[in-house]
């Protein structure tokens, strides 16, 4: 049974929708912030890492979310497995926003 | 008044005022990359010129790099032998991390690109990949039913032609030469350039045709 | 080749491979449907990190020989009726083969 991202010849498969969406622009930093951070330079994470903590989602988050959901949460799961965020602080920061509304 | 860092404030392209409902995503990773730039990890601006490269990244490259190809041999040659190099004459830089790898198209083969594991994509040249290419449905169903797959895009190839389906699975990136269209012989550079779609590059369809005069 | 860390190529263009199939944990780049599958060597990439390494924080050193490799549709998938001439091609790399 092939793991939910190794996805050559998965059954189900339906027509291909070729709608197309301009990525906005938190879509936009989140692809930035991987391409600094696995910039040579800051060698701060791996494009491989990254793969893996995507593939690492449960299946079913995996086919439910999008594509720079995927990218962020894995982004997450890495700083704070780097030790260099934590959780706690991702949340409060994350609470502080959202109080502010902004 | 609060010390902290936003990068929105210092983003020309921000918009003015949310008046949506953040998702949670955006929420988080407006959080992360706030944090991350407290913490030196990245400055503000780092993410601003990155947003601005990728935004300066679109097929028109690659259509450049096609048409130099189709006018000038010595240049597909070179292209064909070292992408990298070849479209650095062009002033295109893509980057330490990826091989760029051009494939050719002709009357007998017909190279067409995915990726079944992620979505790796010759995004140096091409710029951002559609949300197609992307999409489960073409990581599964290109390896299985190239044809089929084709024909949703307006592409029937004869039984003959032989469909060689690259997986895209390293740190190769590959680049379709789309077959240069009938009709174009005295075309110049801008004028093929102008008949290479992004499509025609990753290869789900050939160039366009010229308008007949 | 790239890096001064690769030994020698094992296979070469044009050589007959077969692809691993192996139940391995953790992150791999050799997509299940080739597994077990039989193609033939259409370029040597040479050395490059390993991805499996590359994911967990290590350095993918020693470098594996990255090959480029081109099963035939009709041997990959069985269709049936009459196989095309249609081809799947695939970056593998070098532990992940066998000579067939």
């Amino acid at each position: 049974m092939p793991r939910v991202h190794d996805r050559g010849g998965w059954p189900g498969a339906g027509p291909i929708d070729k709608a197309e969406h301009e990525p906005s622009m938190w879509e936009k930093r989140t692809d930035a912030l991987l391409v600094l951070l696995t910039s040579p330079e800051k060698r701060v994470m791996r494009v491989d890492e990254l793969r893996r903590a995507i593939e690492s989602l449960e299946p079913r988050a995996y086919e439910t979310m999008s594509y720079y959901e995927r990218w962020i949460t894995a982004i997450e799961a890495l700083m704070i497995e780097k030790g260099i965020l934590t959780h706690e602080e991702i949340d409060a920061r994350v609470k502080e926003l959202n109080e502010r509304g902004r | 008044m609060h010390d902290h860092e936003h990068a929105d404030d210092h983003s020309p392209h921000a918009p003015l005022q949310d008046t949506h409902e953040l998702s949670y995503y955006e929420r988080r990773a407006q959080a992360i990359q706030a944090l991350l730039i407290e913490r030196g990890v990245v400055t503000a601006d780092e993410v601003r010129r990155a947003v601005e490269d990728m935004d300066s990244r679109t097929p028109a490259m690659g259509a450049r790099v096609i048409a130099r190809a189709w006018v000038d041999p010595a240049f597909k040659a070179r292209l064909l032998a070292d992408g990298k190099a070849a479209v650095a004459e062009l002033g295109i830089d893509t980057g330490p991390l990826i091989t760029l790898v051009a494939v050719e198209n002709t009357e007998r083969v017909h190279h067409v690109v995915v990726c079944t594991l992620c979505s790796c994509y010759p995004r140096t040249v091409l710029g951002l990949p559609p949300d197609w290419y992307k999409s489960l449905s073409y990581r599964s169903r290109v390896v299985v039913d190239p044809r089929g797959v084709l024909k949703e895009f307006g592409l029937e190839l004869d039984p003959d032609v032989e469909v060689r389906v690259l997986d895209s699975t390293a740190d190769m990136r590959y680049l379709v030469i789309p077959e240069r269209p009938d009709g174009t012989e005295n075309f110049g550079e801008a004028q093929l350039a102008a008949l290479v779609t992004r499509d025609s590059m990753i290869g789900v369809t050939k160039a366009r045709v010229p308008e007949p005069v | 080749m790239s890096g001064a860390d690769s030994a020698r190529p094992r296979f070469k263009r044009g050589d007959a491979v077969r692809v691993r199939a192996a139940e391995k944990p953790g992150h791999i780049r050799t997509p299940w449907y080739i597994q077990g599958k039989t193609g033939a060597v259409e370029k040597v990439h040479g050395a490059f990190r390993n991805p499996e390494s590359l994911a967990y924080g290590g350095d993918g050193l020693p470098k594996p020989c990255l090959y480029l490799v081109r099963f035939a549709h009709a041997d990959v998938w069985k269709p049936a009726g009459r196989a095309s001439r249609d081809a799947i091609l695939v970056d593998v790399y070098e532990h992940w083969l066998e000579p067939a």
